[in-house]
């Protein structure tokens, strides 16, 4: 056959199109438990991670369940609704009116060190999607731990909100002022410093601006939705 | 057969070692340089990227080379990024199952693979006119060539820019204006200019001791 030809042409591309889709297809199936393991894992791995505990995958689950006591969805209102937390999308809820979002609360009981109440936040960064845990004490202000990731931040730059360094800042600050209002947390430049209260900011990442505010603008978006469940709770 | 070559001619290992100097791809043919200033800001993210391109490269140009007889010339760069896209998928999903923490550092990296020139350009250069086992050292070399330069710039920026290497601090804590020193980091070695002026400066160092690579 004419190698060059139209016909030969055309049914090498079908064929190899098809091959290479059959390919791929056997591949993300086979592999779709694995990965979906690894999602549910590194979920648990995030959550312990607020309260600053570190586990490995392999002990990932048995930490959790021990760990994390009670776990229930609240709406804006703070009235518990029904359902599974840890399966909440929060994206889709997201794409829904505030009023009908479910919320998910995870408790956690640390002994000595009281009631955690963790609550999962998510936004938008640079190249795409933020999201995290953040931990609080049991008077529902004082933040007790954090924990960020990104999907494709720039390394070294907005993908620096997933580091130790940025996420210790957190602990202890507060998202209520002394008069209980609502002032979620200020990521403040270096040029910012002087007007933000310390107890309600903490610095930004140098290089990664955007992602920085987009952090700051997921927390004050995804925390007030829980401030009457908090009001409920205290 | 008689005249079947050693793995490692003479040839072959040109194949492996030229990419590192004299036909770099990023400092002589000046490919691939769009990943090179992005991912190089710290020294991990570069050398998990560096070899994730020379797995692909090589098993790019490997397929492609056994195939190359039958490609129809004109649909060739649409078979080659096929090829290439499939294996990237393929690599990203193995990554995700069984190295989910690597898989997470990559993030986009994985599929910004697919873009970068030097894979397309050993495949239309090289792999279309040799063998198969040529071709795979040709992708190894060419993979490892772009690692070298992306591995030295992220040394520096990372050195330079944030005062670590690998993530660990290197620079004594007492230097820093902040603790009474006289040292600050360079703010500016994180943004991606500054990984063109220290490619620029490899090219320059690499052009000064190699006269042949100098243009008229």
């Amino acid at each position: 056959m004419d190698k060059n030809g139209n016909a030969y042409t055309f049914i090498y591309a079908s064929v190899m199109v098809v091959l290479v889709a059959a390919v791929l297809s056997f591949a993300a199936m086979k592999l779709k438990a694995p990965q979906d393991r690894n999602v549910e894992i590194e979920k648990q791995q995030s959550i312990l991670k607020s309260l600053n505990i570190d586990v490995s995958a392999d002990k990932a689950e048995q930490v959790y369940k021990k760990t994390i006591t009670d776990s229930y969805i609240v709406n804006t209102k703070g009235d518990k609704v029904k359902g599974d937390a840890f399966t909440v999308n929060l994206k889709e809820e997201h794409a829904k009116p505030v009023d009908e979002q479910k919320l998910p609360v995870y408790v956690a009981d640390l002994g000595d060190q009281g009631k955690k109440y963790i609550i999962p936040v998510r936004g938008t960064g640079l190249w795409g999607p933020i999201w995290g845990y953040l931990a609080f004490d049991s008077d529902l202000s004082t933040i007790y731990g954090a924990t960020f990731d990104n999907e494709g931040e720039t390394p070294g730059l907005g993908a620096q909100i997933s580091t130790e360094g940025f996420q210790k800042q957190f602990a202890g600050k507060s998202i209520f002022n002394s008069e209980g209002k609502f002032v979620s947390i200020f990521v403040a430049k270096a040029s910012e410093k002087g007007k933000a209260n310390p107890k309600h900011s903490v610095d930004a990442i140098s290089g990664g601006t955007i992602t920085s505010k987009g952090l700051q603008k997921m927390l004050q978006d995804d925390l007030s939705k829980y401030t009457e469940f908090f009001k409920k709770l205290r | 057969m008689s005249d079947k070559e050693p793995l490692f001619s003479k040839k072959n290992l040109s194949l492996l070692t030229d990419p590192l100097n004299s036909k770099n791809p990023i400092t002589v043919q000046v490919l691939g340089i769009c990943s090179a200033l992005a991912v190089t800001a710290q020294l991990k993210p570069a050398v998990v990227m560096s070899l994730a391109v020379m797995v692909v490269t090589a098993f790019s140009n490997f397929t492609i080379s056994l195939l190359r007889n039958g490609i129809p010339n004109r649909i060739r760069i649409i078979v080659q990024l096929v090829v290439i896209a499939a294996l990237v998928i393929v690599v990203d999903q193995l990554l995700k199952a069984y190295v989910y923490d690597v898989s997470k550092q990559l993030s986009v990296f994985v599929g910004l693979i697919i873009t970068n020139c030097i894979i397309m350009g050993r495949l239309e250069a090289f792999a279309l006119g040799n063998k198969p086992i040529p071709a795979f050292l040709d992708g190894i070399g060419n993979g490892a060539g772009y690692g070298l330069i992306l591995v030295i710039v992220a040394f520096f920026r990372e050195l330079l820019g944030s005062g670590t290497i690998w993530g660990y601090h290197v620079i004594p804590a007492s230097w820093y204006i902040d603790n009474g020193g006289w040292y600050s980091n360079n703010g500016m070695m994180i943004l991606p200019p500054m990984a063109l002026i220290t490619v620029g400066m490899i090219i320059w160092v690499q052009r000064s001791k190699n006269r042949d690579l100098i243009e008229d």
